[in-house]
Parts: C-alpha cells; sequence; structure tokens
C-alpha cells in the first residue's frame, strides 16, 4: 500500500525582503523577528500544524542560514515526524540541469519529486511574509466542496489599494471569472492573498505546461493563475476575514508589531485556540526593576528593565538601564539601551548597543520616519540617529 | 567527563519539608522563579556538566513530574544512548517501594549495573545552584576518594534530615552527624545531598549494606564507617538556595529579585526547563510594575511590587500585589490586594479580596482554590 498524504503544503521562503533593508541584509524575510518572541515563519508553520497539515516544504533561496538554523528539524512546531514533517528545499545540482529558483511557479516545479513522494490529493501554496491566523483545513473543506481545481485565499482591501495586489473578479458563487495582477483601474477589492489549494495533478500539469513556455516569468500569479483560468478550469475564491498583514516593509512591520498591543489587540498572538509554536529563548522570566516604567507593552523573557518602556515590544535578554526611555518602538533579542538613551520610534535589530545618552529616531508624529538599526551595531554615546535613518554600520556620531 | 559519569536525581525525597507544594507533587516538580520546577536545576547542572544519562527516581505523585520531563527534549536528554531515564519503584511480592535511600539505590541497581560509566552524580532537588560537577568528579578523582561529598557553608538548617560534615585540613570527612543541634551556633557544612560515587563501588557498598541488612544510607553507612571510607568534602563556594521549608522557599524566592543572584544562576549558562509556547507578557496601559520577575503568558492591568508571577498570571485592573509569589495560570481579579502570599497554580482570586501574610509566615493559597 503507497502511504499517502491528503494535503502538502509548499512553503514560499526564498524572498529577499529587500524592503525591509537593513533587517534582511543577512537573513530571509521569514527569519525577521515578530511580536517579541516569533519570526514571520512561525505564523504560516503553526498554521499548518494547527490546521493538521503536517508535511510542509519550505523553499529557501535568499540568505538561508538563519531559516534553516531556526526550522531544525521541526519539533518546535511539532513537525518532526516519521512519514511528512517540515523539510527545507533548496535550490540543487540536477544530472541535466540546475538553476536557482525563478519566480514562484519554478521554485515548485522544481520540487515536483518532493511533493510527489507524498502522493498528495492537494497542494497548499503559502508565503511567508504575512502575519495572520488562519484555518487551511476550512479552505480545503470549500476546495472539495466546490470541486475547484484552484481556490485562491481572499480578502477585502480598502479599495485605494487594490492596485498592490492580485484582484480577483468573482461571481456570486465565488467562482473566479477574471485574475488580473496589480490592476491599475481595480474593478473589484478583494485580493489575493497569495494562499493556494490546488488539485495536485491540476498543479502539475499546468507547471509543466509553464515551464515549456518561454515567455513566462515562472509566477504564480502572473502566469500559472491565468493560464489555468483561460483553459476554462474550475477556480474559485475563499474568502477570510481576519487579521491579515503583509509585513514586507518596514512600517507595515512597525505597524502589525503594535497591534498585538493593548486589551483588545487587533491581533492575539495569546490566543490558547490557535498557539502560535515557536522556538523558546532559554532565559529566566524578566525583571522589570525598582525605577522602571512598563506602560502598555510587551516583553519577553530575560529582559532586564530599569528605564521607561512605553507602547513597544521588546524580545528576550533587552536590557533597558535606569534613565533610559524606550517609546513606539520594536526591540529585538539581546539589544541593549544603556543610561539616559532615548529610542523612539524605531525598529532596532539584534545584538545593538546604544550607548549612554544616544539618542536613536525621533518623535513618532514628527513625520520623520522610523528609524531602522541593523544588527550587531554600537551607537555611540551621546550620538544621535535621526529619525528615518536607516543604518547597518557602527556610528559614533558627527 | 562527558561519558564517564551517569547522573542519578533524587525526586521525592525532602517532600516531607514542603507538604504544601509537595501534596501532589514530588519535591522536583515544586515550581520556582516563575518558569522552573526545582528538578530543573539538579538536571541542567547535570546537562551543563556533560552529563547525557540521568536517572530520575520516583515514589510517589510523580505524573506531573512525568508531564514535566517529558521525552526529555526540552534539556537535549532525548537520547538514544542513556538520556532522561525514569525509575519508578521496584516491588515484588516481598518487597514493599523504598522508605530509605538506601533502599531506593537498592531499586536501581540493575539500572548503574546497565551503565558504563565510571562515576556517578547523586542529587536530590532540594537546592538551587548552579554548580559544575566536572569540577566535583575532578577533586574527587585527584583525592582518590570513594565518596566526595558537597558541603555549603550555611547558619541555619530547617530539614527534618540533614547531615553537617567535618573535614579535616586535606578535605578529608572526619565526622559526620545526622541531625545534629546547630541552629544559633554560627555557620556549620550542610551537606547539599550531592554526592559523587565510583558507580562499581556504590553498587557494591548497596549489595553489601543490603546483606547486613542495613537500611539507612546515612546511619548505617556513612557515619559508622567515616574511618574506614574515604570520604572528602568538597566546598561549595557559589550561592546555594536551599529549600526545605515554605519559608526558606519564600525567602530564597525573594532572593532571586537580586542581579547578583540571577547572573549566578542563569548567566553563565542555561537553565533548561519544560517549554509551553506562551506569548510573551503583556503589559496594559496603567499598569505598575516595579522590582519583580514576570513569566511569559502573563498579562498585568494593576500593580506588582517586589513579586514572582509565574507563567500565564492575570492581574487585573486596581489590583495590588506586593510580596507575593503567584504561581502558573492564577487569576488575580479586579481590586484585589494581596501581601507575602504564595498561590499554587490556578488559583483564582475574586475582586476585591484583601489577604496578607507576612515575610516569616507566607499565607499560602493552595491548588486550583478559588477565593
Amino acid at each position: 500500500m503507497q502511504r499517502k498524504k491528503e494535503c502538502v503544503a509548499m512553503l514560499l521562503a526564498g524572498g529577499q525582503g529587500s524592503r525591509l533593508y537593513a533587517l534582511t541584509n543577512n537573513i530571509a524575510k521569514p527569519a525577521v523577528a515578530f511580536g517579541a518572541k516569533y519570526r514571520i515563519i512561525d505564523f504560516p508553520l503553526s498554521n499548518c500544524i494547527n490546521s493538521g497539515i503536517d508535511t510542509v516544504g519550505v523553499l529557501t533561496q535568499y540568505e538561508p542560514l538563519e531559516l534553516n538554523e531556526y526550522i531544525g528539524n521541526g519539533q518546535p512546531w511539532d513537525l518532526d515526524r516519521a512519514f511528512g514533517g517540515v523539510h527545507i528545499l533548496s535550490p540543487y545540482q540536477a544530472k541535466k540541469k540546475s538553476s536557482w529558483y525563478e519566480g514562484t511557479a519554478n521554485a515548485i516545479y522544481q520540487n515536483m519529486s518532493f511533493m510527489k513522494k507524498y502522493n498528495p490529493g492537494y497542494v497548499l501554496i503559502l508565503s511567508g511574509d504575512h502575519i495572520y491566523k488562519m484555518n487551511y483545513a476550512k479552505m480545503l473543506k470549500r476546495h472539495i466542496e466546490t470541486g475547484a481545481d484552484c481556490t485562491i485565499a481572499a480578502i477585502e482591501v480598502p479599495m485605494s489599494e487594490a492596485s498592490r495586489f492580485g484582484i480577483l473578479n468573482t461571481n456570486d458563487d465565488g467562482s473566479i471569472y477574471q485574475f488580473e495582477e496589480k490592476p491599475k483601474q481595480p474593478k473589484s477589492n478583494l485580493a489575493s492573498m497569495g494562499i493556494y489549494i490546488f488539485t495536485a495533478e491540476k498543479l502539475y500539469k499546468y507547471l509543466e505546461l509553464d515551464e515549456q513556455d518561454p515567455d513566462s516569468e515562472k509566477d504564480f500569479g502572473k502566469n500559472v493563475l491565468p493560464a489555468m483560468l483561460n483553459s476554462g478550469e474550475k477556480m474559485f475564491s475563499y474568502r477570510f476575514e481576519g487579521y491579515w498583514k503583509d509585513v514586507g516593509t518596514i512600517s507595515s512591520l512597525w505597524e502589525s508589531n503594535m497591534d498585538l498591543l493593548g486589551e483588545n489587540p487587533a491581533f492575539d498572538v495569546g490566543d490558547a485556540d490557535w498557539k502560535i509554536h515557536s522556538r523558546n529563548p532559554l532565559a529566566p522570566p524578566e525583571y522589570i526593576g525598582m525605577n522602571a516604567k512598563v506602560d502598555n507593552s510587551m516583553i519577553a523573557l530575560g529582559c532586564e528593565i530599569e528605564g521607561t518602556v512605553e507602547h513597544s515590544i521588546l524580545a528576550s535578554n533587552v536590557v533597558v538601564e535606569e534613565g533610559a526611555t524606550v517609546r513606539d518602538s520594536v526591540i529585538m533579542a539581546g539589544t541593549v539601551v544603556r543610561k539616559g538613551a532615548v529610542v523612539e520610534y524605531s525598529i532596532i535589530d539584534e545584538n545593538v548597543v546604544v550607548e549612554e545618552n544616544a539618542k536613536v529616531g525621533a518623535e513618532r508624529g514628527a513625520d520623520a520616519g522610523i528609524a531602522v538599526l541593523g544588527r550587531n551595531i554600537t551607537i555611540g554615546a551621546g550620538a544621535t540617529v535621526e529619525g528615518g535613518k536607516i543604518l547597518d554600520k557602527d556610528y559614533r556620531g558627527e | 567527563m562527558a561519558h564517564s559519569t551517569v547522573g542519578v536525581i533524587f525526586s521525592n525525597i525532602h517532600d516531607q519539608n514542603i507538604p504544601e507544594l509537595s501534596k501532589h507533587r514530588t519535591m522536583a516538580s515544586i515550581p520556582f522563579v516563575g518558569r522552573y520546577r526545582l528538578v530543573d536545576f539538579a538536571l541542567s547542572n547535570m546537562v551543563n556538566s556533560g552529563i547525557t544519562t540521568v536517572g530520575v527516581v520516583t515514589k510517589n505523585n510523580y505524573q506531573s513530574l512525568i508531564d514535566h520531563l517529558g521525552s526529555g527534549k526540552d534539556w537535549d536528554l532525548a537520547r538514544k544512548d542513556g538520556g532522561i531515564i525514569l525509575l519508578p519503584p521496584y516491588s515484588d511480592e516481598t518487597d514493599a517501594p523504598y522508605t530509605t535511600r538506601l533502599e531506593a539505590l537498592k531499586g536501581i541497581t540493575g539500572f548503574l549495573r546497565h551503565r558504563k560509566e565510571d562515576y556517578v552524580v547523586i542529587s536530590d532537588c532540594d537546592g538551587v545552584c548552579h554548580m559544575d560537577y566536572s569540577e566535583i568528579v575532578r577533586f574527587h578523582e585527584e583525592n582518590r576518594a570513594d565518596v566526595t561529598m558537597v558541603y555549603h557553608r550555611e547558619d541555619s538548617v530547617e530539614s527534618s534530615y540533614y547531615i553537617t560534615l567535618e573535614p579535616d585540613e586535606t578535605g578529608r570527612i572526619r565526622g559526620l552527624k545526622i541531625n545534629p543541634d546547630v541552629n544559633g551556633t554560627g555557620t556549620f557544612n550542610l551537606y547539599v545531598n550531592v554526592m559523587v560515587v565510583r558507580r562499581q563501588y556504590l553498587i557494591d557498598v548497596i549489595q553489601d549494606a543490603v546483606t547486613r541488612g542495613f537500611v539507612s544510607f546515612g546511619r548505617d553507612i556513612l557515619t559508622k564507617n567515616v574511618d574506614t571510607i574515604r570520604i572528602f568534602g568538597y566546598e561549595f563556594k557559589g550561592y546555594y538556595a536551599g529549600i526545605t521549608s515554605i519559608q526558606k522557599y519564600y525567602k530564597h524566592s525573594m532572593e532571586m529579585l537580586n542581579k547578583e543572584v540571577r547572573d549566578e544562576l542563569f548567566g553563565a549558562r542555561d537553565i533548561y526547563t519544560k517549554v509551553r509556547d506562551s506569548a510573551p507578557s503583556k503589559y496594559f496601559e496603567g499598569a505598575a510594575v516595579k522590582d519583580s520577575l514576570i513569566s511569559d503568558g502573563c498579562i498585568i492591568e494593576g500593580t506588582v511590587e517586589n513579586s514572582i508571577l509565574f507563567r500565564g498570571v492575570k492581574v487585573g485592573k486596581g489590583s495590588v500585589v506586593r510580596n507575593s509569589i503567584i504561581m502558573q495560570d492564577t487569576v488575580i481579579e479586579s481590586d484585589v490586594s494581596l501581601d507575602c502570599v504564595i498561590t499554587d497554580k490556578n488559583v483564582v482570586i475574586r475582586d476585591r479580596r484583601h489577604l496578607s501574610g507576612c515575610a516569616e509566615l507566607p499565607y499560602f493559597i493552595a491548588k486550583g482554590r478559588m477565593l
């Protein structure tokens, strides 16, 4: 008897994330830290395991080292399995031809044998750059019920932003009659979330056809989906209502972090019914000191706070010394803010040192934008990093 | 070192010292410093000393311990060869489960025989410290000791069973006393229930003791043969918290608010524990937290001072928690005031309750109670 999986997930994690600038100098976008203890990829991986999908191929290409190490054997997500589990799929050398992944469709095409090994009925395509909680099992159920060849998860976006997305034009029953990639004049505001379920045989067929097309950019949104629609395949939208955020830019990453705060957060990572799994820091509880003030913030294990922290997200082992202030900021693991320093409206990557009395960023609302500091750098004592500045090297001031 | 030492942890011995906390669990699984259990310290010391096989001796109430340890993966001790090996009591028609350490050791001679390591480190779970066992094994080898007992200078002890040591200038133990009246006499050498012994020697001693009908490892073997057995004392000079009563539990917990203590315990290496995948703790607008340790999953709206909050604790609006230890998933609703209180897991304290104890006698609320 051949063993099989009902559904295999393929997670596209090769993106460079160039709009995150210094934050993705050496790591792939899905490995970027989020929400004090998570990384972006924790969300699709947790969604998979919470939806009962236990076979996930993670396609990496750009700076995969840290992402590979983070995923490891998949144990933190319960994805270390004898048959299935999480597998890193990097570009590889083949007998006839070797190449980097050229577009999303080609990346999946090159890993056809991985999918076929599990003999799945359906393939779920995911990307590693969104923060959301979604039950893929419900979407799969819809896919099976409608008898679709491809189901595309879709969310309503403000009409003014619709031209940034792949837009689905649908009939009343949810079937798609037109797919427009980033249309100048969008006809609807129903945007593709980049989450597709294919009936496996159809996927294989259209990936083969796409490979043979010399003019194709080998992209799902631009090539494969339109080709399927033109050939009259049955395509349905699956409406998603809930929090979904692309964290591909500095401002959206900042906003999405801040969405975790407050009594009724826009996005709740503490939901006991839909746990977000991650690797956990090995650190004692955070210590909030004698003169500390912590207000409207999220603080991870191992932090030592003696100063003031307001409306901020602090990852594990961050130190805020006495008299220092962190406001409206996202601080990643191991960063130290020394005495008298002020950090405002900033995103600071891991293991940065902000020396005494230095100033990073400008007041939020001052119109200067978010300051960004790349990992492992030092901002010298008394130095000023202006609002909106992006630094990836040590800075001692003028 | 790595392959020459096997660890043995006694999870139940000293249970009677803290009946409040060990009624439903072993000494080993008593929660400590927000996200740990006492066994995590002994176990992490072993892992950090390069020990990869640890036998955990249990007797009763060990469901919570099994749940905590799982496969051992959180300590990197899910191994094909060795790892964590649970050693529940062994008894046949003639034997009741053990009542003394010697009987417990007799019950694990099969485990000890099957191992190949040269030495055994035996540790109880009543001590919280950062101890490098490889150094003690080296000391043991250098002195060609039969038994090395680790001691710490203390000025008071509250345990129902304890041993004091009198080493000569070479470190050899010349006197060994059980439960001597030492409180109020200044400092003394308190045996901290960590011992290094050659594996084969231990097996031989147990066999011999069984044939002679001995029952107590301390009384029948160590004290009586202090002149013939080469027992050496190793002084542990670091921070040591002996959890020997609820008062000591409270006192030592509060010491964790000192940075120096935390740096020594957690700074140089990792203390491993079971992972729960809680979200990071959240502080709402108006929260006021001072001089406290807060664990993951906490949600704080009120005031918390000089306290330790375990995982998943909620402190509601207008509530004030001072000088208290609040264990896992306790819910403190609104306008509550707590001072010198210890709540066990899953306690619920309703609106407007006011409870207080004192440092000498903290007010204890048992697991799952609703007030």
